[in-house]
């Protein structure tokens, strides 16, 4: 990979009595009702790889948007270069070198790579877009970073990695000095996690500050230089990496020593609940055949577009099939939509719980409600009150913080949720349960809580279908792990006990 | 519920009481009482002012309610005990004959009792001088008082009748607006329902006279017909997920040119009175029917919306078709009735419309898809879909209800009440988002 040219990124010293590149000292952020952040310092200096951790509500997203100048804080200063700034909208924070990149993308999707790098900034020449010399720079730029981008398709036709790779041209572009990258790798397969890496370490190198927000600790392992723990939106810790064990990360970021990561079980599996034969749909899914048992968790993983969530969409009624047999305790089911599937007895975890899983805009109570309501209704009137209890007994039953059931259930955080999203499928008293990427975006402790949740579930006789990328999550839940790869099953681990990363991994690429 | 939240869900009730409360300062003036409630006031003073056995003369000008005034004064008069000379109705000429009339009798009398209006004519002010013989009657006439016209039931009613036929489409409409969609085609299927229903009758169910049932079959037929339009929007909707502005704007056309086509152009009229009995009627405590029955739908598309399992179904559709579908919604189910609704409403609100005006015409519903989704938004809902409040759309289509008759009463010429009203709708909907972002 060839170095970008200097010209890109102004080089900085690194010595540690010049100014940090970014400081913030007793940032306070509160909301209505909530103290969000309440006095954090933190300090990034150039040439760096800062991880922050913490859990989900400790105060990480409000932090990274008072950087990028999309929140004010109420108190405190922020400087760069030992200079104060007042940032008071996100173009004033890219105007003072800050590039933000957050979990969900902000590309235009009609738009090519080359016309979302230069939106708002396009190269002009008399009035019109100089297109070909916006093409030379951007092109240029990929070379450097050692990648490939097709520039002439629309954003939404490229793969998630690709559109990462966009947002940080953009940021290239910009000539920002300061990346705050948020989740970058949560819906990258580890192939591009690991060129991700070499890409961020090489801008490292060039000295641009780099701020990391991950909840998958063996990354922040391999990448970071120092990390800062957040909690309950304060500073618990800031050390170098080497200073600090995955353990005493994991104790600090919850607030109290966590025995072990995934909860053990011991389940007998019964006999075949779902049987799944054949399954096709153009080249996405191209006959796959799978049993899930009675109180067994099954494992789907293999690379992004290996065709993971297809199959399960397919098995859901999702999508139209092409062909395929879809059994449930040995009936033969005719499932032509989500409604056939629901009826017979499954639920679906959807992977984007945002865009599919919830409504966001509306209460807690009727996103709990909505997969239920055809049974807690007569004559077609919801009995109000028997919702209101269940939703009550799901809330304690699951821990779901929150203050007020009526409130937007997109005020919540992910973990919170994502437990709503269990809520509704765990009232709905489902046999086979499919978790696409259950615990994407969500902090340790309540990564553990969902684990709990799901050991119980086939404890108590019900199947999971589970999809993961995240490999230990794989081979520490799974009791059976299937591997796909361009929409066929490559291979079937059974005895995980014994499984590696490495094993999934040559299966995942065929 | 907290006040802010109340505020938020309701604010624009607030506006309509502070609109009403504008028109009410701007337009109080003085009122004189007419019919009945005239007549109780004036036998009382007579009663009061006159022994019994009193000789009285009723006097009343030709406007409407002054019959009623006369007759109920006579009549309360007579049981009372008094004599009542005369009574007279119309203009100054007939009042002169009666009272030449007593004079040649010999007669003479104690009171005149009269409208305002009558009270006030030379012939009874220059009585003393004019007919000496007569004596010197008292006249009493009912008091007047200060009142807004605003606030006059007459006018109350006005607003409600003239609101009633886009109150009613707009409930369909909200339902539509609520599932993300819009409903263009309301305006069109208006005429087509009033032209099908009047064209019925006429031909079908024998003209000026048609038995009840014949107009029932062609309002009924006219209603169903609008359904099965709104069914067919919903099918290309849902099936070839056409967006529903280009399906309702070709329905539009659709339903606007059939209109014309089967009324040939013309109005038809040719229908019997009674036809009148839904759109001008008013059968109970004195309240219009189609105001009874905008009320009565507006209830149970409230109860809809907020108890049932459909009304969910509605909204979730709008906030997020596609967890709503993952979920196990019906998604096109849910769609479908929304637009067969709608349709069917309009074609309710085109008959209304043909009773109101006792006939059907082409052009009736001309613009009102526009005024229907101006009373949805200002109302409150959003046109991106999955809020919204029916009780929303009621206080939206009255607050622009009461806006045109307020500027009706204050003389605001008609143009420019469409610059104002224009301006409305968008201060309306300023304010709530406003509202949302603090």
């Amino acid at each position: 990979m060839s170095p970008p040219s200097p010209s890109v990124l102004p080089l900085s010293s690194t010595n540690p009595t010049n100014p940090p590149l970014l400081s913030l000292t007793g940032i306070v952020k509160s909301f209505p009702g909530v103290r969000a952040l309440r006095g954090v310092d933190l300090r990034l200096d150039a040439g760096e790889v800062l991880a922050v951790l913490g859990e989900n509500g400790a105060g990480k997203s409000t932090l990274m948007k008072i950087i990028g100048g999309a929140h004010a804080a109420d108190a405190g200063t922020l400087a760069i270069d030992g200079q104060e700034r007042r940032f008071q909208s996100p173009q004033e924070s890219r105007a003072a070198g800050v590039a933000v990149i957050y979990q969900e993308f902000n590309l235009v999707p009609a738009l090519t790579a080359v016309e979302n790098i230069f939106l708002g900034q396009e190269v002009t020449t008399g009035g019109f877009v100089a297109r070909r010399c916006e093409c030379e720079q951007v092109s240029a730029l990929f070379q450097r970073m050692g990648v490939e981008v097709d520039l002439d398709e629309p954003c939404r036709r490229l793969s998630t990695a690709q559109q990462q790779l966009v947002e940080i041209a953009k940021a290239l572009i910009h000539k920002a000095r300061i990346l705050v990258m948020d989740e970058p790798t949560a819906a990258l397969t580890s192939h591009e996690v690991e060129k991700l890496f070499i890409l961020m370490r090489e801008l490292r190198r060039q000295g641009m500050g780099i701020l990391y927000i991950s909840h998958r600790l063996e990354e922040v392992f391999t990448i970071a230089d120092r990390v800062t723990i957040l909690r309950d939106g304060g500073n618990v810790s800031d050390c170098p990496i080497h200073a600090i064990t995955r353990d005493q990360m994991i104790e600090r970021m919850v607030g109290r020593p966590l025995d072990q990561e995934f909860p053990s079980r011991s389940v007998k599996r019964g006999g075949p609940r779902l049987e799944v034969s054949g399954l096709r749909r153009g080249k996405a899914v191209q006959g796959i055949s799978f049993q899930v048992h009675r109180g067994e968790i099954l494992a789907l993983t293999g690379l992004v577009g290996a065709g993971r969530t297809e199959t399960v969409r397919l098995v859901f009624g999702a999508d139209p099939r092409d062909a395929g047999e879809i059994r449930l305790d040995g009936q033969v089911l005719d499932i032509r939509s989500p409604r056939d599937a629901i009826e017979a007895g499954m639920g679906l975890l959807t992977e984007d719980r945002k865009l599919q899983g919830l409504v966001l805009r509306h209460p807690i109570r009727e996103n709990f409600s909505l997969p239920n309501l055809r049974r807690w209704c007569r004559r077609g009137f919801v009995q109000r009150r028997r919702e209101r209890s269940e939703l009550d007994r799901y809330i304690a039953a699951l821990r779901i913080r929150l203050s007020d059931p009526e409130e937007r259930v997109g005020n919540l955080s992910g973990g919170n949720q994502q437990k709503v999203v269990l809520a509704k499928w765990l009232a709905r008293d489902c046999e086979v349960l499919i978790f696409d990427e259950p615990t994407r975006g969500i902090d340790v402790g309540a990564k553990y809580e969902i684990y709990l949740l799901m050991n119980e579930l086939v404890a108590a006789g019900k199947s999971i279908l589970m999809i993961s990328s995240e490999l230990p999550e794989v081979l520490g839940m799974a009791d059976r792990i299937l591997v796909l790869h361009e929409g066929r099953i490559t291979g079937e681990i059974t005895d995980v006990a014994h499984a590696t990363q490495e094993q999934i991994l040559q299966l995942a690429h065929a | 519920m907290k006040p802010a939240r109340w505020l938020a869900d309701y604010g624009m009730i607030l506006v309509l009481v502070l609109l009403c409360a504008f028109f009410s300062a701007v337009t109080y003036s003085e009122q004189s009482p007419t019919g009945e409630a005239a007549a109780r006031q004036v036998v009382e003073a007579v009663l009061k002012a006159a022994p019994k056995g009193a000789r009285v003369l009723v006097v009343a000008s030709d406007q409407p309610g002054d019959a009623v005034f006369a007759a109920r004064v006579e009549r309360d008069l007579t049981a009372a005990g008094a004599r009542v000379l005369a009574t007279v109705t119309g203009e100054p000429r007939n009042a002169r004959e009666a009272l030449q009339k007593i004079q040649s009798a010999g007669g003479s009398m104690d009171v005149i009792a009269a409208t305002r209006v009558a009270g006030g004519w030379r012939l009874i002010t220059d009585l003393a001088s004019d007919f000496p013989s007569l004596g010197s009657p008292r006249v009493i006439t009912p008091a007047s008082y200060r009142w807004p016209n605003f606030l006059k039931s007459e006018n109350l009613l006005n607003i409600a009748n003239q609101i009633a036929v886009i109150a009613i489409v707009a409930i369909g409409m909200t339902l539509v607006i609520i599932t993300g969609g819009i409903d263009l085609s309301v305006g069109s299927l208006i005429a087509l329902s009033a032209v099908l229903a009047a064209g019925f009758i006429r031909d079908q169910a024998g003209g000026m006279s048609a038995s009840t049932g014949g107009m029932v079959l062609g309002c009924l037929l006219a209603i169903v017909v609008c359904g099965a339009v709104g069914g067919f929007s919903g099918l290309m909707i849902t099936r070839f997920a056409i967006p529903p502005f280009i399906v309702t704007l070709a329905m539009m056309l659709v339903g606007s040119g059939l209109a014309y086509i089967l009324a040939q152009g013309q109005s038809i009229y040719q229908i019997p009175d009674s036809f009148v009995w839904l759109g001008r009627g008013a059968d109970l405590f004195g309240l219009p029917n189609a105001v009874v029955l905008l009320l009565v739908l507006y209830a149970l598309a409230q109860v809809l919306m907020s108890r049932m399992k459909l009304g969910r179904y509605l909204y979730a559709v709008g906030g997020n078709a596609e967890a709503a579908r993952l979920s196990g919604v019906p998604v096109r189910r849910v769609l479908l009735f929304a637009y067969v609704a709608s349709g069917l409403l309009a074609g309710l609100g085109g008959v209304i419309m043909a009773s109101q005006l006792k006939s059907g015409s082409p052009t009736y519903g001309n613009m009102y898809e526009l005024y229907v989704i101006a009373a949805v938004v200002v109302g409150g809902t959003s046109l991106s879909g999955g809020e919204g409040r029916m009780l929303g759309t009621l206080t939206g289509a009255f607050t622009i209800a009461v806006i045109q008759n307020g500027m009706n009463l204050t003389n605001v010429e008609s143009y420019t009440q469409k610059v104002v009203l224009g301006l409305v709708i968008l201060g309306a909907v300023l304010l709530d988002k406003l509202r949302q972002a603090r």
